[in-house]
């Protein structure tokens, strides 16, 4: 398991994993690491199948978003098919005051943050920036270069420490999200030395996907991402990722040591990208088929329905109904999705400086007399 | 009124003083900023005032110390970076260029980066390579940065603090070579009341041709002028202060009473800022032109040894040079 030395689960990669719900939904308690550590949940089991409803809608939501994309409505989409379980987990093992700094593919972790899903939407269809408020959310805007977030969520972290809001079970944590090929920038191994020497709050969630766009977890690494964290002097941990269990518990773990004034921890999801990198890929090119099937078998969703059937705590009926649920959600989506209007064009010119430039309004008052010079524009 | 003969360096050491005095969120960080004060001790003795946790020394990676800057913005901290030397700027570069540029244009206003990055710029001192640059031309053509630069110890004074105190960020020039130079400040100075931080001024008044300068070369371009007026020939000089956005209005007032224009930069020429310049003249002062608007600039090498940078560097005979070319047209 974490840091070497589980037998635990047949499907976990050499060198093991924190697993708490087997691919085939058998529940295990607990497990305890090399390091001490033991990871469990407590859930009642509402909350089972609250997190079960999470992972339908999180799933349901992003298939509705590649159909959008497929229909010509979205310029592109990054697909979290598969990696349900590591963004749920993870983002319900956040506290309210806790700050999330995501890449461009934690729908089903903005979905945790109680933001309207349809948020990234306007990004990706090319209407607006995206624009949701960081602050009020506790979730920063998307990141597109890869790994630069990291850095943020640092600094952030260290304000945090400045502010005094660590050192007790109420305090503050911070999350960073990267993916297995951001572990090869720079700027996320400078976040590593920050976050070490700073002590900072945080808790580095790599979700390792296997595939940097199409470049597998070999051309990034020649040894286990998880065991980074010993170069830089903190604890790193491989969890499930498609266990929304072990996901929740050991990123609970962390942020609670983080908060309390233990610094930063590493965790490794290992999970895999079902889809494409974006909508604009095409996997085929560098995946063969049975290494997909292989890890169907190991799906966060299915798994959980079996838990949930097998203790009795969910039937059809409720599938049904988290099913309609999720369509319904969906087509309100979808609906609102194709209502956003164009912007207006003058609008290319806000939100240029906090305080404006007369180089820019000079080129909005230009761009605006020449929009208005064509005969019945609207504009 | 407190006035006081000081170098521009310990200008800069007092406004930062003074912003981390008048609000507690200003922090500073970057390499040897701490015990050390700085390599060019600009920092000298906040540390030691303000503690470690507002004079931040930091790992040593220009990146990490952008980037971190970031995040103690978006928390609502007021970050100042000092980057060691221009040439060092680029491992931070896509954090400045790419973040710190774009986070409020990107959160739709939502999220401000009041952040400032402190470059120590230019040559003239003497250094090996890459502690002798100019790369102002690579930040003021990125949207949603402000680029600065002062050329003497006022507004060394002045201009830190007013860029502390603004939400744009701020990519602060400051020229090296200059540091050592004195002036007198009023250090009780009202800083609402002075000279505004994106504003070109008139540092000597002519009327025969115009010289633009800003940062090290303004001092070439004054002693350009008092040379010139000893040939009985009036230069007047402006000290653009701001590179993005440019504060032309006073640049063209002066083309249009002199009629001919040089542009002075260490930059090389290629691409620099005296293109943009030269380009917006002619635009706007065409028919006030008696001759084609001439650029003074380093050479389109990278920064040379320093035993010949003399010959690389504008001095005062290329800017008289080129006014002679002016007239000449």
């Amino acid at each position: 398991m974490a840091n070497g030395e589980s037998e635990v689960g047949a499907d976990a990669p050499a060198g093991g994993f924190v697993q708490l719900l087997t691919p085939e939904g058998e529940r295990i308690d607990s497990v305890t690491t090399a390091d001490g550590a033991t990871y469990s949940v407590d859930f009642t089991d509402d909350e089972y199948r609250e997190l079960y409803k999470d992972l339908v809608t999180v799933r349901r939501l992003d298939a509705e978003a590649t159909a959008l994309q497929r229909q010509g409505e979205l310029g592109i989409w990054a697909s979290l098919l598969g990696q349900e379980a590591a963004q749920v987990g993870s983002g319900r093992a956040l506290r309210p005051q806790d700050m999330a700094f995501p890449t461009y593919r934690e729908h089903g972790v903005l979905y945790t943050r109680g933001i309207d899903p349809i948020m990234p939407f306007g990004l990706f269809r090319g209407v607006d920036q995206g624009g949701w408020d960081a602050n009020k959310y506790k979730f920063n805007g998307y990141t597109i270069v890869i790994g630069s977030q990291t850095l943020h969520a640092t600094g952030y972290a260290m304000g945090v420490t400045m502010d005094g809001k660590t050192g007790s079970p109420d305090g503050e944590a911070v999350i960073a999200y990267f993916g297995d090929g951001a572990t090869s920038q720079g700027e996320v191994n400078e976040s590593f030395v920050w976050a070490g020497v700073f002590n900072a709050p945080m808790v580095f969630f790599c979700q390792n996907n296997q595939y940097a766009i199409s470049e597998p977890l070999e051309r990034q690494t020649r040894i286990p991402l998880y065991r980074r964290a010993d170069g830089f002097g903190f604890p790193g941990i491989r969890i499930d990722g498609n266990d929304v269990l072990a996901t929740f518990a050991v990123t609970r773990a962390a942020l609670d040591n983080a908060r309390n004034g233990q610094g930063p921890t590493l965790i490794e999801a290992y999970t895999y990208r079902m889809g494409a990198h974006t909508s604009s890929d095409d996997p085929t090119r560098y995946r063969i088929a049975s290494e997909v099937e292989s890890w169907k078998a190991k799906d966060p969703i299915s798994r959980m329905k079996a838990f949930l059937t097998k203790q009795q705590l969910a039937d059809d009926t409720f599938f049904g109904e988290v099913d309609d649920a999720a369509r319904t959600l969906a087509l309100d989506l979808r609906e609102r999705v194709l209502a956003m209007p164009d912007p207006q064009p003058v609008s290319m010119f806000d939100h240029v400086y906090p305080n404006g430039s007369p180089e820019v309004d000079a080129q909005r008052k230009q761009f605006a007399d020449y929009q208005a010079s064509f005969e019945g524009s609207a504009h | 009124m407190m006035v006081e003969t000081i170098t521009l360096g310990k200008a800069l050491n007092h406004g930062l003083r003074r912003a981390l005095e008048n609000d507690s969120k200003v922090v500073i960080m970057g390499e040897d900023v701490g015990k050390l004060g700085g390599v060019f001790r600009i920092t000298d003795g906040l540390q030691k005032d303000f503690g470690e946790d507002r004079v931040i020394d930091s790992p040593l990676a220009e990146a990490g110390i952008v980037g971190t800057a970031v995040g103690l913005a978006i928390r609502g901290y007021r970050p100042v970076c000092e980057i060691q030397f221009d040439g060092f700027v680029f491992p931070a570069y896509n954090q400045i260029v790419a973040q710190v540029a774009k986070m409020y244009y990107r959160s739709m206003g939502k999220v401000r980066i009041p952040i400032v990055i402190r470059i120590p710029y230019g040559g003239g001192i003497g250094a090996v390579e890459h502690h002798s640059e100019s790369p102002e031309a690579y930040f003021a053509h990125t949207a949603g940065l402000k680029v600065v630069t002062c050329a003497n110890p006022t507004d060394a004074y002045v201009m830190i603090q007013q860029a502390i105190a603004s939400d744009d960020p701020v990519v602060f020039f400051e020229p090296k070579r200059r540091y050592w130079e004195k002036g007198e400040v009023d250090l009780d100075i009202d800083l609402a009341g002075a000279y505004p931080l994106h504003a070109s001024r008139v540092a000597r008044e002519g009327t025969d041709a115009t010289v633009i300068a800003y940062g090290p070369m303004v001092r070439v371009a004054l002693d350009a002028a008092t040379a010139a007026a000893e040939d009985g020939r009036n230069l007047e000089v402006i000290d653009l202060r701001t590179l993005s956005p440019l504060d032309l209005d006073p640049v063209y007032a002066s083309i249009r009473k002199t009629g001919r224009a040089v542009v002075v930069h260490e930059a090389p020429g290629n691409l620099g800022l005296g293109s943009e310049i030269a380009a917006r003249i002619t635009e706007e002062c065409f028919y006030s032109l008696e001759a084609p608007v001439l650029r003074v600039t380093g050479y389109d090498t990278p920064y040379p040894a320093s035993r010949v940078e003399e010959e690389y560097l504008p001095d005062l005979d290329r800017v008289l040079d080129a006014v002679d070319r002016s007239f000449g047209w």
